[in-house]
């Protein structure tokens, strides 16, 4: 009897562990296969200006902030403030406009603000495949050499930046 | 009342399926290929490809605009003469595993792989313990056992032995 006790106590503890952690994983989280890459090729206008084209190139000697949103995607509102902020601490961000129309992106940009240096327009998506995008907002982190360290999936929080993204940046700017 | 539930059932199921197929066909009606070949591998590839925006369905499953565009990118590689690897490797090489139904073995998804069998052998080996107790327990000697009890009245047992013919 206290056997029979004991080992429902045992499974039954091991049933709560296993679904206090898988409940608690964020199903829509995949690993990035680019996490640790250099970052894939794409060429894309220039958001403000079409006769310039924004590359892979363009992500190099800076760590660099790459931030895949549109003007259509709710929880990129949510993220802009974190941004803006980002930006005013000196944090280089690239955007990644997806499959938005341009007068509804400078609208975007307008209204809410531009916290970034440049924005490549990816009308077609076809960069954002490169890239791996499969849900907005998407933000990567890519150090000096082009290589991309770190990848968030979902709008940014104050937890996330304070926890993982200052202080991967800052690692990454001391090396 | 029970029969008619199974027909409304088998019916919904029935438009259930027929919808189904007829979105799925929808999905890639129009397409051209040079060849069988072509059409029978870009077939399987939208079928065996996942979608990552809505998890549990495959590309050709999908109508999201993700799904759409990765459908396209399948279709010009095939059509351009890519091979099924080559198609599968690009699909990896920027969504990861996860775009794969078929994942492949390694480390990381040794337990996807062998985890019912993981379930298997425990549940095995529960029903294991549980038949031994039981047989345990069947061989254990009776106690004493008891008297029989005075000739109480007769009539209900052989009321239900007739009852058993």
């Amino acid at each position: 009897m206290v056997m029979r006790l004991a080992i429902s106590g045992v499974v039954f503890a091991l049933l709560v562990g296993l679904f206090w952690v898988g409940l608690g994983l964020n199903p829509r989280e995949l690993p990035s296969p680019l996490v640790g890459r250099p970052a894939p090729a794409f060429q894309i206008p220039d958001l403000f200006d079409p006769e310039r084209q924004v590359s892979q190139a363009d992500l190099r000697n800076r760590v660099t902030l790459l931030n895949v949103w549109a003007s259509w995607c709710t929880s990129c509102r949510a993220e802009h403030r974190h941004l803006l902020a980002l930006r005013r601490q000196g944090v280089r961000i690239v955007g990644l406009n997806y499959k938005d129309d341009r007068a509804a992106a400078f609208g975007y940009l307008e209204s809410g603000g531009n916290p970034y240096e440049i924005v490549g327009f990816d009308q077609s998506g076809n960069a954002g495949i490169e890239w791996g995008v499969y849900g907005t907002p998407e933000t990567f982190v890519i150090d000096r050499q082009g290589v991309v360290r770190y990848k968030h999936v979902g709008p940014l929080n104050e937890v996330v930046i304070r926890d993982e993204l200052l202080p991967l940046i800052t690692e990454l700017e001391r090396s | 009342m029970r029969r008619h539930f199974t027909r409304t059932l088998r019916g919904a199921l029935a438009a259930l399926l027929l919808a189904g197929a007829a979105s799925a066909a929808a999905n890639t009606a129009l397409l051209e290929f040079d060849n069988p070949e072509q059409e029978s591998l870009y077939q399987g590839l939208v079928r065996e490809l996942r979608c990552t925006v809505c998890q549990n369905q495959n590309l050709l499953d999908s109508n999201s605009s993700l799904a759409q565009d990765l459908r396209e990118k399948v279709y010009d590689q095939v059509r351009n003469g890519a091979t099924r690897e080559a198609v599968i490797d690009f699909m990896v090489s920027r969504y990861g595993d996860f775009v794969l139904y078929r994942p492949p073995l390694k480390a990381e998804t040794m337990l996807l792989w062998f985890g019912p069998l993981l379930f298997l052998l425990c549940g095995g080996a529960v029903l294991a313990y549980v038949l031994r107790q039981q047989k345990n327990r069947a061989l254990e000697p009776i106690a004493a056992p008891e008297p029989p009890a005075a000739q109480t009245d007769p009539k209900p047992n052989r009321k239900k032995r007739r009852r058993g013919k």
